[in-house]
């Protein structure tokens, strides 16, 4: 029995409408500086996000850097613990669980990462590598492991004879594919990859990109895809959700979020990224936003994009937070103002 | 008029204790005054050992060891790779500069920001003490640095990523060279940041008249920016000519293909993004006949033997190929058509615009 025709993925539904994941107002809080006089403060990398990623479906979360996108990922991962809030993956609240329990879970639930350098054991096989997963939950031993282990390299585009080999005699996007199959070994439900393509030559993105696709149809996967390239984003995605400063301005299907962004932050976003084309470039007029992105120790008050935003208007949005709301059909914008740049 | 920048052809080859490692191979091009030309490349290309070569920078066992670097508009040109140690440190900052992809190891941690811009002055002589001390503030400003003049007593690490770039680029500047080389310099920054930059690039392109070479391996920093682009592969250059010419109509199959490996954001959500099979070559151990022949779909057999020479494929336009994908795109449709990717314009505009010639961007000078 392959992994394809297993009954997992059998049964595995892919409805766009039906909650799969369910972030209901998360937060993490990184303390800094507290020290024998108590107080403190903290890095708010995640500040109340609540969102849900549907069953088959690949939302895109896209923010610059700092913007608490691959914090937020490792939280619903749970590779870190959230500070607050609930995280309900299959009925089951993800946050409270621990030890055994939480172990188990994590077999529907695996993530990619960004650096293929830094994220395999230089010390272990290839083979061990992506064998290792299912050692760990005792799925398969012997024959069946290896077995499982070539399906899966197959699957990845990889030549099984490369199974007793290292990871440095492996280029990027190769070392990305082990990566890619190590996580798929246990065959997961829902994958969590963060930057998982950026750190790829441009010709190499590509058949990455490919092969994601190609294993969503097939394995009826979940992603949740986390880059800052939103040229990549839109490509990918069936959903959007955009980041600010840890918390979420914008989510929308991806056709609306890019067509008609109705966020200043969304908006000024989208007009940065140069196409690839000289006689649309000589039309763009990026909306160039002031400053950089402010500390999350210290977020500002009210609306936190109002200290960039070309469209602020005072004192609201520097009072008054702007819900994460239904402005039309399903598309949700945090702003007072939403729809006016 | 002479070019500003003349190099030709240029060989850089590191010599390693298994072999040559020919990192740029022969290379050939010019930059005019006041020009914007972009370099494009992946890893290994040799985009970033061309732009070295220029600054005669090549970390060792790299050599230049053939060709000529001639740079200077009026009078004699001078050759750089024959200049002495002396010529070379006034030609460095002073008549070229380059700024680098990681604005943060650029910069010296324990000395303050103005103290550096001051430096790159002190270090050439083409303005006294006093001047330099009285041109950090107007620098600082010119990169639109806000409170410039408050900020010069502040040190690297106050300063954020796009920042430290513009404090890199105002020093770059200091010594008003006539060429300033930008290493990807917006790769690291976030792309409202790598906005801001691009933005302040052309702007200081179009005030001061320094000609730019960005090299990057984002086709479409490239698009927005530069009058003239080369594609380099395997320490070669396949493809060169006006920017417009080569998005429109690349002859390479390396840069067709390239243009519609990338997603676009102007693009919808569709089903494959056309792959470049395989890696870049091993440059220890390159493939006979064409660099590119064993990741080209339209080869032929001639390119697993024979090298193609940099052959015009039109008015200022270069290829280095046997096939030319103007004669691909008819000899072999079922390849051409199995690889192209549907980009469906979705916003009414695109489809008219522009019966426009060149971008008439500043500095587009015509060759």
């Amino acid at each position: 029995m392959t992994l394809e025709t297993s009954p997992e993925v059998e049964s595995r539904v892919v409805d766009k409408q039906l909650a799969l994941v369910s972030v209901e107002d998360v937060t993490k809080h990184f303390p800094i500086g507290a020290g024998l006089l108590g107080g403190g403060s903290a890095v708010r990398a995640v500040d109340g996000v609540s969102f849900e990623v549907r069953a088959g479906e690949t939302l895109g979360l896209v923010g610059e850097s700092g913007c608490g996108k691959s914090t937020l990922g490792r939280v619903i991962a749970q590779l870190h613990p959230a500070t607050s809030g609930k995280v309900i993956f299959q009925g089951q609240d993800l946050v409270p669980m621990r030890g055994e329990k939480l172990r188990r879970m994590r077999q529907e639930l695996q993530m990619i990462f960004q650096d293929p350098y830094a994220s395999l054991n230089p010390r272990m096989t290839v083979g061990e590598i992506i064998g290792e997963p299912l050692k760990n939950f005792g799925l398969a031993r012997g024959k069946e492991r290896s077995n499982r282990v070539h399906e899966v390299m197959r699957t990845c585009g990889l030549n099984p004879n490369f199974l007793n080999r290292y990871p440095h005699e492996f280029s990027g996007g190769q070392r990305q594919r082990i990566g890619i199959a190590r996580a798929l070994v246990l065959n997961p439900t829902f994958i969590v990859a963060d930057e998982p393509i950026s750190a790829l030559d441009v010709s190499i993105q590509a058949q990455i990109v490919n092969l994601m696709e190609d294993l969503q149809n097939r394995f009826k996967l979940t992603y949740l895809f986390i880059a800052h390239d939103l040229s990549v984003v839109r490509h990918l995605s069936d959903r959007v959700a955009v980041m600010y400063l840890g918390k979420i301005m914008e989510i929308a299907d991806s056709h609306s979020i890019y067509e008609n962004p109705l966020h200043p932050y969304t908006k000024a976003l989208l007009s940065s990224i140069p196409i690839p084309d000289p006689d649309l470039e000589a039309k763009r007029q990026p909306i160039l936003l002031q400053g950089e992105i402010p500390s999350p120790v210290n977020p500002p008050s009210g609306c936190r994009f109002h200290t960039r935003c070309p469209i602020a208007q005072f004192p609201i949005c520097s009072e008054q937070v702007p819900p994460l709301e239904s402005k039309v059909d399903g598309h949700l914008a945090a702003c007072h103002f939403a729809g006016q740049l | 008029m002479a070019p500003l920048l003349q190099v030709e052809d240029l060989k850089t080859h590191f010599h390693l204790r298994d072999g040559v490692v020919k990192a740029v191979d022969g290379i050939t091009f010019h930059v005019d005054k006041g020009e914007t030309v972009g370099i494009v490349g992946e890893s290994g290309s040799g985009k970033s050992i061309t732009s070295l070569s220029i600054m005669r920078l090549v970390p060792e066992p790299g050599r230049i060891v053939h060709g000529r670097i001639l740079f200077g508009a009026n009078g004699q040109p001078k050759d750089v790779v024959k200049m002495t140690d002396e010529e070379i440190r006034d030609f460095r900052g002073s008549d070229v500069s380059m700024i680098f992809q990681d604005p943060m190891t650029s910069l010296n941690p324990v000395l303050r920001i103005g103290f550096q811009v001051r430096e790159a002055m002190s270090a050439h002589d083409r303005f006294s003490d006093e001047q330099s001390k009285s041109r950090v503030v107007p620098l600082l400003k010119k990169v639109r640095i806000p409170g410039a003049a408050d900020r010069t007593k502040a040190f690297p690490h106050q300063f954020s990523g796009g920042m430290r770039q513009r404090v890199m680029i105002a020093m770059g500047l200091s010594n008003e060279p006539s060429l300033l080389i930008a290493d990807e310099p917006t790769t690291a920054l976030d792309v409202t940041v790598q906005a801001q930059i691009i933005e302040l690039l052309r702007d200081l392109n179009r005030e001061m008249g320094t000609a730019i070479i960005l090299i990057t391996h984002n086709l479409a920093v490239v698009a927005s920016i530069c009058t003239r682009v080369i594609v380099m592969y395997a320490g070669r250059i396949v493809e060169e000519g006006y920017t417009r010419d080569i998005f429109k109509n690349p002859q390479h199959p390396y840069t067709w293909s390239l243009l519609r490996s990338m997603p676009r954001l102007d693009a919808a959500r569709h089903s494959k993004l056309l792959t470049i099979s395989g890696l870049p070559p091993d440059m220890s151990n390159p493939p006979p006949g064409c660099k590119f022949h064993p990741r080209c779909r339209f080869r032929v057999d001639r390119c697993l033997e024979e090298e193609p020479p940099l052959g015009e494929v039109g008015p200022n336009q270069f290829a280095r190929c046997w096939v030319l994908m103007r004669n691909a795109l008819v000899t072999q449709p079922e390849k051409a058509a199995a690889a192209e990717v549907p980009i469906p314009p979705l916003t009414a505009e695109p489809a008219q615009i522009d019966q426009r010639s060149e971008p008439d961007r500043p500095g587009a000078v015509k060759a």
